[in-house]
């Protein structure tokens, strides 16, 4: 077992914070309470004798057991110890899926947790772009890797190749992207607008123009 | 083209032509040098999304080489191509794309399907797929496979080459372009719903009307 975890329990002694802890293929696999999860995280990563520098993956998992609650991954990774660790977080599916975004502590979660949102439907409390980053953003069947998803979406293929020849690739680009393609001035006026007012997320639905 | 058989409508009738798209020595004549000229140097526009498309690399590689049949120059640009070849499975992301692509194509322009997934969706019966890309542009020469092999892909060539062959330009409707209808899709959504229908583990489908 991981040491870190030990650490963990002694750093957060009070109102079981640290979960149960389990060693998987010779992995340490850590439960922690949602509402620590960041405090968590700095604590792993800041401290010297942990120096988790290296977010190495979020990914969440969901079990056909229905009872069972959605699991959110974060592996980490010292480079400097050559040490693993990864940490889970139970989120009750009853209830809404929200956890505090992580992107402050490491960059490297912002697309990874975009990622968890777009297939999963996690939201990520201060993340600052949460949007889709898979299926494009007026995509409205759901969140496809949830177990409630039928595999071939919920519209029909008719509609799925409608909605898709519909939409708008340009329309995703940020301001950013479209600035250093040079093409921002060749969009449509109403789209320029909308990009201009932070808009982005909010591409009109095809069905209603 | 240059030659126009069809009659003036002011014009007396002309009874040496029986009727407008009937063959004579001079079209048939221009037909095959026009033919024989486009069969051989059709450009194609690599559209490979996914493993044919390695597939496809090696059919334009020196021991397949495709440049036998008048292809040895790759059309980056749709603006310079003669033959989509769409090589790999196609996302629903990528779907305005291809069209667009297609559209941006000028006349005479042929498509090939290249692969299981191109023209049917092949595995990949799911949320994400487009279930053959001829729900999305018009499909001249499927090529079955996962993946074809390259001798398969030139078989499909020289069959598009016979294809090319037998056209007229007295056949107006060869070279009419059909943008997508009102509703953004390039055929009616119950038969698209049809010719997608699940195969396979797969039973859901949710129709259209
Ligand atoms: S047909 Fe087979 S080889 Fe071709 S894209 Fe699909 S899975 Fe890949």
């Amino acid at each position: 077992m991981n040491p870190s975890v030990q650490a963990l329990r002694h750093h957060f002694e009070e109102g079981g914070a640290i979960g149960r802890a389990l060693e998987s293929c010779g992995d340490t696999i850590v439960y922690v309470q949602a509402s620590m999860l960041p405090r968590a995280l700095e604590f792993l990563k800041v401290t010297p004798e942990q120096d988790y520098d290296y977010l190495v993956d979020v990914t969440a998992v969901e079990y056909r057991d229905a009872e069972r609650p959605l699991e959110l991954v974060y592996e980490l990774f010292s480079l400097r110890r050559r040490a693993q660790l990864r940490v889970k977080v139970e989120l009750d599916k009853s209830e809404d899926l929200v956890i505090d975004s992580i992107v402050p502590l490491w960059n490297a979660a912002n697309w990874l947790e975009r990622e968890v949102y777009d297939m999963f439907g996690v939201r990520f409390e201060g993340h600052p772009d949460l949007r889709r980053i898979l299926m494009w953003e007026t995509y409205s069947e759901g969140h496809p890797l949830r177990k409630d998803f039928p595999l071939r979406g919920r519209f029909s293929r008719s509609e799925q190749v409608r909605r898709a020849l519909n939409m708008n690739p340009e329309a995703h680009y940020s301001m950013e992207e479209l600035s250093i393609a040079q093409a921002y001035h060749e969009l449509p006026a109403d789209m320029r607008d909308r990009l201009a007012r932070d808009e982005r997320g909010k591409v009109p639905d095809p069905e209603s123009s | 083209m240059g030659l126009d058989v069809t009659q003036p409508t002011d014009a007396p009738p002309d009874t040496t032509v029986v009727s407008p798209v009937s063959p004579n020595w001079v079209t048939t004549k221009l037909d095959f040098i026009v033919n024989w000229a486009r069969s051989n140097s059709l450009w194609p526009m690599p559209f490979g999304t996914a493993c044919c498309a390695i597939e496809f690399m090696a059919t334009a590689a020196s021991r397949f080489d495709m440049a036998r049949f008048g292809m040895e120059r790759m059309s980056f640009s749709p603006r310079q191509a003669d033959v989509l070849i769409c090589a790999g499975r196609l996302p629903f992301k990528l779907a305005p794309v291809i069209r667009r692509i297609y559209d941006q194509m000028p006349q005479p322009k042929w498509v090939i399907s290249m692969g299981a997934c191109a023209s049917t969706g092949g595995i990949f019966d799911t949320y994400a797929m487009v279930q053959g890309i001829d729900t999305v542009v018009p499909v001249d020469v499927y090529v079955p496979g996962c993946p074809p092999r390259p001798e398969g892909l030139l078989y499909g060539i020289l069959m598009l080459q016979k294809k090319i062959r037998g056209e007229t330009l007295a056949d107006r409707t060869l070279r009419e372009e059909h943008p997508l209808d009102e509703r953004g899709l390039r055929m009616s959504p119950r038969l698209l719903d049809e010719i997608s229908e699940p195969f396979g583990n797969s039973i859901h489908q949710t129709r259209s009307g």
